[in-house]
């Protein structure tokens, strides 16, 4: 199995949010960052990275530039997908207490509660242990996070806070309620890029074709 | 939740969990990137602004215009009034607190705001100091007009710099002064080395350790945002491309024809900064802009960039 490793292309939803942080992170956990704000750019990629921001505003967004339903479509077919924090609540099937109009790409089977640890007052650090990630417990930045409610049979918790699920794996979709890509510790994103390039790996036997078949441009 | 520590319930043997760090107050402003601060006086507003996906509001009594018009001394708003913000919304609620008056700051703390405006368009209560901002748990964002004003309130404890602009005049051009100096400042830096670096520190009234961080990473150490004057889509997105990484919306929105749809058009423009054909498809139709003052004509003492030092 000692192929040479390849460099997934892997796009950060750039609509708002801590969006450097993400592409700085995945560049040193060997992948091809690429900023993803139009259909067009989401074509390019082997994977997704959501970040932190405002679900409303990422939600309201995604709808009115049609990328929802496009990245709905990606999710369905495997791409790998991770989310953090507001991420985590785009990738839920269901929020528990959404505003109106807010929708989700949705994908992990999981009932979520926004700002459940509080207001930014609340807002903490504390250090996790984290099934799927060696070499002893990642800092958890937790900033006004979500944490998951209830889980479907097919969702494997990777790390839970005081009683509440805070990390979650479901196939190839990834999400954390805390922000990995603050810390400067990029194991999470390294996680994940090795998801991307085993999905590659298997849709490249499943269809002969490379890992990608669009040209990516770095808008950042 | 709200009042439930997570100090009190980890077991095991991590270490106890930091409410209040740097790393917790940066990183909030992190997730506010790409994103516009709109000011809210009242929940009705707060829920427009949600809904045309605003990152936070700026809760307020009255709009920097409405502040220029009456005249008077200018303060924290009244608690009920924030309160009823906090509870129309999801998104962050920020407020301000006047310049130096760590009293109406920690009241905002103990209300519960996500951040303190410690903003020059109230009346500043100390003509001498900023709030001591490490003393919070609730991070600031503090207004600067340039490099060395930012990198001092940075050491004071502030965990986001806006540009100050001109609030309440709708007129963008004093905000594109403050980023283009903060800007050029910083682009400065990066050409010296190690020695100048102090004489730079010196120069600029701010701690060398700060000037040499800023040297380093080519950026403040901070999320910067652009205020002051940000009337439209095209005034928001031409921040961004100067450098900004969200604005914050005064008057220009509440203060318009249709403030509904100005809010989601900048909302939009701040996102696509650098992409003219979304910027002139959400510009169409937005109704009359905020009437607006020419910053020449303002005499000094209404003059707001001025406060603070």
């Amino acid at each position: 199995m000692s192929v040479p490793e390849t460099t997934p292309v892997i796009g950060v939803f750039a609509l708002q949010g801590d969006v450097r942080e993400h592409l700085a992170a995945l560049r040193s956990s060997g992948a091809e960052p690429v900023a993803v704000r139009r259909p067009g750019e989401l074509a390019g990629c082997d994977g997704l990275v959501i970040p932190g921001g405002e679900s409303t505003t990422m939600s309201k967004l995604a709808v009115s530039f049609g990328l929802m339903e496009p990245l709905r479509a990606r999710v369905r077919s495997g791409m790998p997908v991770y989310g953090t924090c507001a991420g985590m609540i785009m990738l839920a099937d269901k929020i528990l207490d959404p505003r109106s109009g807010q929708e989700t790409v949705g994908g992990i089977d999981m009932i979520v509660r926004r700002n459940a640890f509080g207001r930014q007052n609340e807002s903490f650090e504390a250090a996790l242990d984290l099934a799927g990630v060696p070499g002893g417990p990642v800092e958890g930045v937790f900033i006004r996070a979500p944490w998951v409610e209830s889980t479907g049979a097919g969702v494997e918790v990777l790390a839970s806070y005081d009683g509440h699920p805070v990390a979650v794996r479901q196939g190839s979709l990834l999400a954390t309620a805390f922000h990995p890509e603050l810390t400067g510790d990029h194991r999470v994103h390294a996680l994940f890029t090795a998801m991307v390039r085993t999905a590659g790996e298997s849709g490249r036997e499943a269809s002969g074709g490379r890992i990608s078949g669009v040209g990516s441009v770095d808008c950042r | 939740m709200s009042s439930t520590s997570p100090s009190t319930s980890q077991p095991g043997p991590l270490q106890a969990p930091a409410t209040g760090t740097a790393r917790v107050k940066r990183g909030m402003a992190e997730q506010l990137k790409g994103g516009v601060i709109m000011d809210v006086v009242t929940p009705e507003q707060a829920k427009i602004a949600e809904d045309a996906g605003a990152v936070a509001v700026m809760a307020l009594e009255r709009v920097p215009a409405d502040i220029r018009k009456d005249g008077g001394v200018a303060r924290m708003s009244d608690p009920d009034m924030i309160e009823g913000i906090i509870n129309a919304v999801s998104i962050p609620v920020m407020a301000k607190s006047r310049i130096g008056h760590f009293v109406e700051a920690q009241v905002l703390q103990a209300l519960g705001v996500d951040y303190i405006d410690e903003s020059e368009v109230l009346t500043p209560a100390d003509e001498v100091n900023h709030s001591d901002k490490w003393a919070f748990t609730t991070p600031f964002v503090c207004g600067a007009t340039n490099l060395g004003e930012a990198l001092r309130r940075i050491s004071e404890g502030a965990a986001m710099i806006r540009s100050k602009g001109e609030a309440g005049t709708g007129n963008v051009v004093e905000a594109v002064r403050h980023m283009r100096q903060i800007k050029n400042e910083i682009a400065r830096l990066k050409g010296l080395d190690d020695t100048e670096l102090y004489a730079a520190a010196k120069e600029l009234r701010a701690p060398h350790e700060l000037v040499k961080e800023v040297a380093g990473l080519g950026r403040l150490p901070v999320v910067l945002f652009s205020a002051g004057g940000v009337a439209t889509p095209a005034d928001a997105a031409l921040m961004r491309q100067l450098g900004a990484e969200g604005v914050f919306v005064g008057s220009g929105i509440f203060k318009s024809g249709d403030p509904a749809r100005r809010a989601a058009a900048i909302v939009k423009a701040t996102t696509f900064y650098d992409d003219p054909e979304v910027i002139a498809d959400v510009s169409r139709n937005l109704g009359e802009a905020m009437v607006g003052i020419n910053c020449d004509t303002l005499p000094e003492s209404e003059r707001y960039a001025g406060r603070g030092w």
